[in-house]
């Protein structure tokens, strides 16, 4: 257990996993973001595979920023809000680019959060945050506590208000989060993570 | 296992790459760990003893499966398994099949095959005899729902499919086309949504738990040992169908290996690959127009 809080000081890649509800806790978490916004934020939503997502579509009118779906070997680009496409595991690589992949699932799911913010962890140590929202598997606790050993910033929906529990609760369980917050408090964390992030 | 002895033409290992080996990336994000430095010792390693070229792939993805296999060999390290895998083949052996990823099923993504169906078969048929190159095959599902394809479309009896992969034990089930029947239920789905017309049972023999497809599908299929990595290409094709391979490429293979699919295709020839894969990006940009952006299917520029 850690006793003090992590400064919100030097990240510089931000990772936001979520599941079941996870629409509409994006919509509050993401909601009213500045247009000058510097970070890169990466977002996997869990969806059925098979189906293409509108992920893109829906957020480009709601973010006064760039908006894309996370390409195979894209540089990972300030200022741009990503989402990571269905049917593929999405890596961050070293060399700050994105990589797919087609291994089996993760906890049933691919994408799976937990192998995004591991290789997060691993590719941006100390400069990656990871947030997690609402969902109803495990998803995401060994990626977010990978991301805490490797010096990076935890935070996560608070159970007792995130519309299923499950997921948030699984990583306070797995490893005590920097970060415990309702989304509007998550909203502010970001926003203070993007005021303190050097350009 | 002994090292890879597959065909080569004279091309071989001296056309790999111009550029030095082993330059560190641009914008490396975080120096090399001491799990870098071993996994890209193991590569070297691998590719000195036994002509697997694993050098190039993508960082990740290679990490997370090296790992993996480490936990499942009981071995407290890459160092400690590349100790092994140098002296003992069956452990090359055994690591291969976590360094290669498997595709998981038949007409995956039923659009691609749609496509397929009614943009580039009717092409096809202006052809004599027809040579289809499946790149990176694995296990052969992509393999048989190409065949199935090309018969129903009448096409089957004149074309010959070059079916390729670098994991040895791959092209073996590949070969004998045999699968969990579970499986090949779901697939059905898939065969449909691609246009598929009949009852997809009438493909495959089912015993207990396993589909056996029909062999005559594959009477005119060569299953080889190829490595987009170090080898050459060896026919002149009118479609590659190379899909969830190239993300596996760092940028530099991904060039070598769309290198050897212009090299391959005949004039105005087509190249189908994977749903999020893509040339734009890649030294080929200009050199593939677009024939179906949403479906992943290019044709040669003339």
């Amino acid at each position: 257990m850690r006793h003090a809080v992590r400064s919100t000081q030097g990240i510089e890649l931000v990772i936001v996993g979520a599941s079941a509800g996870g629409i509409e806790a994006l919509f509050l978490l993401l909601a009213d973001l500045p247009a000058d916004w510097r970070l890169p934020l990466v977002v996997l939503l869990h969806l059925p595979e098979g189906h293409e997502s509108h992920l893109v579509e829906v957020f480009r009118y709601r973010v006064p920023f760039a908006v894309e779906e996370a390409q195979d070997k894209a540089p990972i680009e300030a200022g741009t809000l990503y989402f990571a496409a269905p049917g593929y595991h999405l890596s961050v690589e070293r060399d700050a680019s994105f990589s797919l992949s087609c291994e089996a699932p993760v906890h049933y799911s691919r994408p799976s959060i937990d192998l995004l913010m591991m290789s997060a962890a691993d590719a941006y140590g100390e400069r990656v945050a990871g947030f997690l929202l609402t969902g109803a598997n495990d998803d995401g606790a060994r990626g977010l506590r990978q991301i805490h050993q490797a010096g990076g910033l935890t935070a996560v929906q608070d159970p007792a208000v995130a519309h299923v529990p499950t997921m948030p609760q699984a990583a306070i369980d797995a490893d005590p989060p920097d970060f415990v917050l309702p989304l509007a408090g998550l909203h502010d964390l970001l926003l203070q993570l993007d005021a303190h992030h050097a350009p | 296992m002994k090292g890879r002895h597959h065909v080569r033409d004279d091309g071989g290992a001296e056309a790999r790459r111009e550029a030095p080996p082993a330059a560190a990336p641009a914008l490396a994000a975080q120096p090399p760990s001491d799990v870098d430095i071993e996994l890209r010792l193991l590569m070297e390693a691998i590719y000195l003893k036994y002509n697997h070229d694993f050098r190039d792939y993508t960082g990740a993805s290679q990490k997370r499966r090296v790992l993996y296999a480490l936990s499942q060999m009981n071995l407290p390290s890459i160092s400690a398994l590349q100790e092994r895998v140098l002296r003992d083949p069956n452990v090359f052996a055994r690591l291969l099949q976590y360094l290669t990823v498997p595709v998981s099923e038949m007409f995956r993504d039923p659009s691609y095959f749609l496509a397929l169906r009614r943009q580039v078969a009717p092409l096809l048929h202006t052809y004599p005899s027809v040579k289809v190159w499946v790149a990176g095959c694995s296990t052969g599902e992509e393999v048989y729902s190409l065949a199935i394809l090309l018969h129903e479309e009448g096409l089957l009896k004149r074309t010959r499919i070059y079916a390729t992969d670098i994991n040895p034990d791959s092209l073996e089930k590949a070969r004998q086309g045999i699968y969990a029947l579970e499986a090949v239920r779901n697939y059905t789905v898939n065969y449909q949504r691609a246009g598929g017309v009949r009852a997809f049972s009438d493909y495959y023999t089912a015993a207990y738990d396993a589909a056996r497809f029909d062999p005559q599908l594959c009477a005119d299929v060569i299953f080889a040992d190829h490595s987009l990595a170090t080898d050459s290409v060896f026919a002149e094709t009118q479609l590659v169908s190379c899909r969830n391979v190239l993300i596996y490429f760092n940028r530099q293979l991904q060039d070598r290996a769309l290198g050897l699919f212009h090299d391959s295709l005949s004039h105005r020839g087509f190249l189908g690959l994977g749903a999020k894969e893509s040339i734009d990006f890649s030294g080929y940009a200009g050199r593939f127009d677009v024939m179906a952006r949403a479906e992943r299917i290019f044709r040669k520029a003339g």
